[in-house]
């Protein structure tokens, strides 16, 4: 108790210099949570936008998909069982089926994948009620991206080509009636979205899909033709890059905690210099040297609880503000295919809170007791007279 | 049947202007009749397929920001074997792929390594050219694929033409229509327009420089044009070819591409 304050005492009347310190080790501390939260929220923002317009709460895929080989889609449908049915006409299964296919904008062909969708659908939020069409021609809505960089427009025609089951080449005029803006990059990029049972006719895959779509996670067990992919499955992808990217933060949190506990170090071996006759008086008063170094040791250690206290000062609202008004994002990250919002909101969590005050403190601990073991080295009368090399 | 001569021979007497055009008349609709849309179509195929055959060829890519020019080789056996290496630019030069049924192998000297293709990239683009894998390596026979009719007759390009319209009669055709221009003389097509199922026009082509090799009239070059894609297409060139020579069968291995 009498360590704590005389530790308490020695570090109110450096005044500037504790101030300084606990200033550097906050902007740390802070820059670390404000990180961690940005991941934590990039990362819960992605997969509710997923789910929303991609996976719902699970998917069945037709035996060949496989989303990451494009020459495998041509194969990649399967009767749709009747037993689903029911669950599609209650909305709990959105078929989704895909077939290859390309446009030309300014003379240049692109590569796009056509999707078929139920236009009554509501499980997914992609606008589908607009393609309940009962002219002969076929409508079409696309994701904003898709339209920006191909410079569509609502009410353009737009000519897509395919081959059929067969491999005939077929072509037709869409048009687009409605532009849709998604974070989902999956669902928007080289996507055209037209009525299921239209490209169904167009491409002689009668009552086939590729997808499944469903709303409850535990659906019967498929038979062979289709296989049950869980949200943890179709979020795999995402939960890569952010671990990717939280192993990538280490180095940051290394390099902000390096600033602030360097200037701790440094205090801590400049006081051990310059208080030696303070610290010969302590010994000479009557406390062990390990007394002496614990007492060091938890001035180091006050300046990361000072820093918490600093940081909750400015650091709190800063982090409110942000976590409620967003962080903006460049739209090249989601060109890039990444699911990312315009704005990422962080999330933070009291674990990370948590085990972010510990390893400010338990570091700023163990660099205030390395230099402190010299004085367990030192001569008192040495100390005395300030004579320490 | 004498009294039927007897009145040919008095209109020859009395209006023998009329006779002659009459004669010239059913002579012109017996040549168009007489042969039928499927023995055009026959003669056609007599002159572009053959059992095997083995062509060195240049390929011209005139794209929107300039063109590409590549040169190869190929051997070829019925359609569903064929093996072509590239010989021009030095980029591409040693890269050679077989085409068995519908699978493909491609090999690149750069990386050493073989990739095996599923049937689907058949149908893209060869070397970004307005013709695919299928439509470079296949010598499928038309009449085996397509019913006939003739729509008229034309003359493009100084030369007389039969009009064919072709629809397909299997499943697995690329182009559910077509429409050709063959040449009345040489049963040669020397224009080709490709359609959709929808009846959309999707590529055009134009064979120059028909040539007599052997026994059959065959076009050197052939220009295609993908209608939506800009440029001026891609002009296919064959500077030498032989048919029905004997190839040795271990070309249409795996084994060959590391040659």
């Amino acid at each position: 108790m009498i360590a704590l304050k005389l530790a308490i005492r020695n570090l109110t009347g450096a005044k500037l210099r504790t101030f300084l310190n606990a200033a550097v080790l906050s902007f740390a501390f802070v820059v670390l949570v404000f990180y961690m939260g940005l991941l934590d929220g990039w990362n819960r923002q992605s997969k509710l936008d997923m789910e929303a317009w991609e996976i719902g709460e699970g998917q069945l895929w037709s035996k060949s998909y496989d989303p990451f080989d494009p020459y495998s889609l041509q194969d990649a449908h399967s009767i749709i069982l009747t037993s689903y049915n029911s669950e599609i006409d209650r909305g709990n299964i959105t078929p989704i089926l895909l077939v290859q296919g390309s446009i030309y904008r300014q003379g240049t062909l692109i590569n796009i994948i056509i999707s078929g969708i139920e236009p009554k659908q509501r499980l997914l939020k992609i606008p589908s009620r607009v393609l309940k069409s009962e002219s002969k021609e076929v409508p079409a809505i696309i994701g904003s991206r898709f339209a920006k960089v191909n410079g569509i427009k609502k009410g353009d025609y737009v000519q897509i080509r395919w081959r059929d089951k067969n491999g005939t080449f077929d072509a037709l005029d869409v048009e687009i009636c409605n532009i849709f803006k998604t974070n989902v990059s999956t669902v928007d990029n080289n996507r055209i979205w037209i009525p299921i049972k239209r490209l169904q006719e167009m491409s002689g895959l009668l009552k086939e899909a590729t997808i499944l779509v469903t709303s409850n996670p535990n659906i019967d067990m498929p038979p062979t033709d289709w296989i049950f992919r869980d949200k943890k499955y179709l979020e795999k992808e995402i939960d890569n890059i952010i671990f990717a990217k939280k192993r990538g933060s280490i180095v940051v949190t290394i390099l902000l905690l390096s600033i602030g506990l360097l200037a701790i170090f440094d205090t801590q071996v400049l006081s051990i210099f310059r208080r030696q006759k303070e610290i010969g008086t302590y010994i000479a008063l009557g406390m062990t040297r390990m007394e002496v170094v614990k007492l060091f040791t938890l001035e180091g250690s006050i300046h990361s609880i000072f820093a918490l206290i600093l940081a909750t000062i400015y650091g709190l609202p800063l982090l409110a503000i942000i976590a409620s008004t967003g962080i903006p994002m460049p739209s090249a990250v989601d060109e890039m295919g990444v699911s990312i919002g315009e704005k990422i909101f962080p999330y933070y969590e009291i674990g990370v809170l948590i085990v972010s005050v510990l390893i400010m403190v338990l570091a700023a601990t163990t660099v205030s007791y390395f230099p402190s073991r010299r004085i367990g080295r030192l001569n008192p009368i040495d100390a005395l007279k300030g004579k320490i090399k | 049947m004498k009294l039927k001569n007897h009145g040919l021979s008095n209109l020859l007497i009395k209006r023998p202007i009329i006779a002659i055009t009459l004669i010239v008349l059913i002579l012109q609709c017996g040549f168009i009749f007489g042969q039928s849309a499927d023995d055009i179509l026959s003669k056609v195929d007599l002159n572009l397929s053959s059992n095997n055959r083995v062509f060195e060829s240049t390929m011209n890519i005139i794209g929107r920001r300039g063109s590409r020019f590549i040169k190869s080789k190929t051997y070829a056996e019925g359609y569903k074997k064929s093996f072509t290496e590239y010989l021009y630019p030095p980029g591409d030069k040693g890269t050679k792929m077989l085409k068995l049924e519908d699978h493909l192998w491609i090999y690149s000297p750069s990386t050493d390594r073989t990739i095996q293709i599923s049937g689907h990239l058949l149908r893209q683009s060869l070397m970004g050219s307005d013709l695919s894998y299928e439509e470079m390596m296949e010598d499928r026979k038309l009449t085996e694929m397509y019913k006939v009719n003739i729509e008229k007759k034309e003359e493009i390009f100084g030369r007389r033409c039969y009009v064919l319209y072709l629809e397909a009669k299997v499943e697995d055709v690329a182009y559910f229509t077509q429409r050709m221009w063959v040449d009345v003389e040489r049963f040669v097509p020397l224009k080709q327009e490709l359609y959709s199922k929808s009846g959309k026009l999707l590529k055009w082509m134009k064979s120059e420089k028909i040539q007599k090799t052997g026994e059959r009239w065959f076009p050197m070059k052939v220009i295609y044009k993908d209608v939506m894609k800009e440029g001026d297409g891609t002009e296919f060139e064959i500077t030498d070819i032989k048919f029905n020579q004997y190839i040795t069968p271990s070309i249409f291995s795996k084994a060959s591409l590391k040659k």
